[in-house]
């Protein structure tokens, strides 16, 4: 079922600011479709939970709508709306078996016995239970917590499923598999899905769209290649990997763009609206996009400069170049057995193809107008 | 700056005009709390004060003046000193012998150093009066010894040791089981000899835990009735003791109360340094996976030294309770000890009464200071309104006010209509409710520190309405708990004596008194017939409880029904 928030936001009392309040979440406006898997990202702080907790009725937002199903669910409580949630600390019942916790919710409902028994079987199974369901909590992995905790969600067939932070207690290798497992399971159910992280790879694995936040309002909502490949800000390009930012002039407006970054023009594939011919703007470019080679090979280039560090991490090897700009160049070269790799010292040329490199305008944060944010 | 306080109570409020169950409640505890707690000592400082209607020094100068109740009150203070250091050094031993040195026998050991908590108080004198006094069984009946001067100084000191290092082990053991072993075998990778890790990390970090549980054992050695009255005789005055006798014997009420007030100070004062500062500076260890105890900072001499010191003080407390045991059965006590009943039949005839009231006051004032100390630790933790600090503050100030202030307090407060309670069964009820709500408070805000809030919303999210998510998930949790702080709440009221004294009449009467005033008339053998089955009665609630929260929730593993 389609979720959509209007306008929500959500202004905390806090009498410890010299306001008095603080505005959590500032006016977010975003249509989730049927089925459709979206994630909020966010720094800690940035009202991502909070706009969960609103959706899920555990917050009453200050202003604005939530609607599941075309309904208004305002003024339900969490236990009259059909969401259900998977907490970020899982929140088991401790004296509950695991059979007990998944079929709370089936029996809380008035299901028949037998409905019950046959609903919880078949989730238990799904999700790989059935053999500890007579175990308590205690006696279960934090990866197996984890299961149950998502199995009794699920096994409600909720409206819309709420995750939050679900992963963050599991150590990296379980964190891996959970995230394949939760897209799995989405899949399969068709539950629309709205998850809470701050963890950019998580993100990026099991949404169709991400919502980037910051301080309480939408940076950007789009699909994982567009928040990293074409991030409407410095910020969303910030916060989802790593970035170079090259300050310019834009010289030419046309397709492809032509920018003077002191001295030399590039050619830039892709611009968000506000660059103008002209005007100021900054030229985002990914390490992994950067091209290097030997200085005194020629060839393309729209700056020279000098290794001061190279790390050898096997699968790539990281460099950080001082090109004369004001910040250290960044520059990841995949396969260095193949490419052959610099070492400190070494002077290289760097290049960029102009569908790697992404314009922004030069303010540091320009968040997207409101209404862009439905898709 | 100024405004925020306001403030903040003003949005607290407005909060509180939405919820009218939890403003009802939150008055209603206030209230409680100011009528039975803060009236009755403001009733005391009265008495003092305003003797005869009006503001007098008079009875304070009278009192300071006199060289006799001057010596109790520094009797006191040096009972309460050497107590704390003597019954912590104790209490220091043997929870390192538990938690560090790994001696044989330490669950032996541990239930030695537990006994005498769940036993009344007074249970040492009792024994030393028997095995060190005029027909005691060690200095009469071995060494033919007559009027072994063991009253005063000697005999209190040794009966306040062994009655209170229990409570410094229950203390330093929880503190150097939370000092990660690790950090003393990374003192000795790092070249240290085992004294000197002793000294320079073991100890520092014990350091708040024992200054914490020697202010503890002073204010319950301040407030320690039992003892010095069978024991300090009158050529060593007690403060608390005097306080009583004042007011029994000489019917002087505002010299009683100013005797108690001088008892209040130093109490008070010992409990805002812990509470305020001492517990403020415990080290946390950080620590990232739990950790094997693995501590090698223990020499074989070492260890055989703490483990004959533990032995000799095993021995002791053995002693304390054979003494009592074989008192209880012995037809005259260091003259004839043939085996007898008539102890036994004396207290289920003439004493049957004491033991019906006590059993009755303190069954029926444990669950209701129980629940009372639950509503006011989830009311303190999980809720803000105005007043909170204030409620946090009465409610716990039962432990530093020596009980025989409050009882001083209770008979000043509740002699006079609409509250004339004097002699009834309420004002021994109230007294104990009062006085015990602190135990409850602790476990209830422990159990409710640990549980996840979100544990309860989850609930919530399900469907769960808040009566369901009550009854089904959040009482399960915490009943437990409830009912471990619930043993604690009715031993306390089981061996309660201080301010109960001045409270029982003869419709009322407690065992623990008449054990006072058996031991008073001499009649040791009554004396340890009572004692025998108080601690008999004590022990089989604790296993029944125990039993019925094993039986019932033992699936959580073991941790809540430990103690």
């Amino acid at each position: 079922m389609s979720v959509r928030l209007i306008d929500v936001t959500k202004i905390f009392e806090d009498p410890t600011r010299s306001e008095g309040k603080i505005t959590a979440v500032d006016r977010v406006n975003l249509e989730v479709a049927e089925g459709e898997f979206v994630t909020f990202l966010g720094p800690s702080g940035c009202g991502k939970t909070t706009t969960l907790r609103i959706v899920s009725g555990f917050e009453a937002p200050t202003e604005g709508d939530i609607i599941i199903a075309g309904r208004r669910v305002n003024d339900d409580p969490p236990n009259k709306r059909d969401t259900s949630m998977v907490f970020q600390s899982y929140a088991i019942f401790p004296h509950m078996s695991v059979v007990q916790n998944i079929s709370f919710g089936l029996e809380l409902k008035g299901r028949p016995k037998a409905v019950v028994r046959e609903e919880t079987a078949r989730i238990m199974d799904v999700m790989g239970l059935s053999s500890m369901a007579k175990r308590r909590p205690d006696q279960l992995s934090g990866g197996q917590q984890q299961r149950v905790a998502l199995a009794r969600a699920i096994v409600n067939r909720p409206k819309v499923l709420l995750f939050d932070e679900p992963l963050s207690n599991l150590d990296a290798k379980l964190r891996d598999q959970m995230r394949l497992e939760i897209r799995r399971i989405q899949q399969t159910f068709g539950i629309t899905s709205i998850y809470v992280t701050h963890d950019q790879i998580e993100a990026m694995t099991v949404s169709d769209r991400i919502v980037v936040m910051d301080k309480g309002r939408v940076m950007q909502v789009g699909t994982p290649f567009e928040v990293y490949s074409r991030p409407a800000n410095r910020f969303v390009a910030d916060f989802i990997g790593r970035v170079n930012f090259f300050d310019g002039r834009v010289v030419e407006g046309g397709d492809p763009l032509r920018v003077d970054l002191g001295g030399k023009t590039v050619e830039v594939g892709s611009r968000v609206p506000g660059v103008v011919e002209g005007g100021r703007a900054v030229v985002a470019v990914r390490p992994e996009s950067l091209r290097l080679h030997p200085a005194n090979e020629g060839g393309p280039s729209f700056a020279t400069g000098k290794v001061t560090k190279a790390v050898y991490l096997g699968s790539v090897i990281e460099y950080e170049l001082d090109a004369g700009f004001d910040r250290p160049v960044l520059a990841v070269s995949h396969d260095p057995v193949d490419a052959g790799f610099f070492t400190v010292g070494d002077i290289v040329a760097l290049d960029f193809s102009a569908r790697a490199a992404h314009a922004l305008a030069s303010e540091i944060l320009k968040p997207l107008p409101a209404t862009s944010g439905i898709a | 700056m100024q405004r925020k306080p306001f403030a903040r109570a003003v949005a607290e409020l407005r909060r509180l005009r939405k919820d009218p169950v939890l403003a009802i409640m939150v008055a209603a505890v206030l209230a409680a709390l100011a009528l039975f707690i803060i009236y009755p000592l403001v009733m005391v400082v009265f008495a003092s004060l305003r003797p005869d209607g009006k503001w007098s020094l008079g009875v304070v100068r009278e009192v300071l003046g006199n060289a006799y109740l001057g010596q109790a009150f520094r009797n006191s203070l040096m009972m309460g000193t050497l107590t704390a250091v003597i019954g912590s050094g104790l209490g220091f031993l043997f929870a390192f012998a538990v938690t560090r040195a790994d001696v044989p026998f330490k669950r032996f050991l541990h239930a030695i150093a537990i006994i005498p908590i769940v036993s009344p108080p007074f249970i040492g004198a009792l024994a030393i009066i028997m095995l060190f006094g005029n027909n005691g069984l060690i200095t009469w009946n071995l060494l033919r010894i007559q009027n072994f001067p063991i009253y005063g100084f000697r005999g209190l000191m040794f009966a306040q040791a062994i009655t209170f290092f229990p409570v410094a082990y229950m203390t330093l053991r929880g503190v150097l089981e939370s000092i990660n072993p690790t950090l003393e075998d990374a003192a000795l990778d790092l070249g240290g000899s085992r004294f000197k890790v002793f000294m320079r990390v073991t100890l520092p970090l014990a350091a708040p835990g024992i200054a914490s549980a020697m202010l503890v054992l002073f204010i319950e050695t301040l407030a320690d009735f039992g003892n010095p009255l069978i024991l300090a005789g009158s050529r060593f005055p007690i403060l608390s003791v005097q306080a009583y006798l004042e007011i029994t014997g000489m019917y002087d009420l505002p010299k009683g109360a100013t005797l108690s007030i001088l008892l209040l100070i130093p109490s008070i004062t010992a409990w805002i340094i812990q509470k305020y500062w001492v517990s403020r500076k415990r080290y946390v260890t950080i620590t990232g996976k739990p950790t094997r105890s693995s501590s090698k900072i223990v020499s074989p001499a070492a260890r055989a030294a703490i483990f004959a010191g533990c032995l000799f003080v095993a021995a002791v407390v053995i002693l304390v309770y054979v003494a009592i045991i074989w008192g209880a059965f012995a037809k005259v006590w260091g003259n004839d000890n043939t085996p007898t009943l008539k102890h036994f039949q004396y207290v289920f005839s003439v004493g049957f009464k004491a033991v019906r009231d006590t059993l009755t006051i303190a069954g029926l004032s444990t669950p209701i200071a129980g629940l009372l100390g639950m509503i006011i630790a989830f009311l303190v933790v999980r809720k803000r309104f105005p007043g909170r600090r204030f409620m946090e503050f009465t409610s716990m100030l039962s432990f530093a006010v020596p009980g025989t202030v409050i009882g001083i307090g209770y008979i000043l407060a509740f002699n006079r209509r609409p509250l004339a309670l004097t002699g009834t069964l309420a004002i021994l009820l109230l007294n104990f409710v009062f006085r015990y709500i602190p135990v409850g408070i602790e476990s209830g805000r422990a159990i409710l520190m640990q549980i996840d809030p979100s544990i309860e919303e989850a609930a919530v999210d399900l469907g769960a309405d808040s009566k369901t998510t009550f009854f089904r998930i959040t009482l399960p949790m915490i009943v437990p708990a409830y009912f471990s702080g619930l043993v604690f709440t009715f031993v306390r009221a089981m061996t309660a004596i201080s301010a109960a004294i001045f409270l029982v009449s003869a419709r009322w009467n407690l065992m623990t008194v008449q054990i006072m005033s058996q031991v008073e008339s001499g009649r040791l053998g009554a004396a340890a017939a009572f004692s025998v089955i108080l601690v008999a009665i004590i022990f089989a609630a604790i296993f029944l409880i125990r039993a019925l929260l094993r039986a019932r929730y033992g699936r959580y593993g073991g941790s809540m029904l430990n103690f």
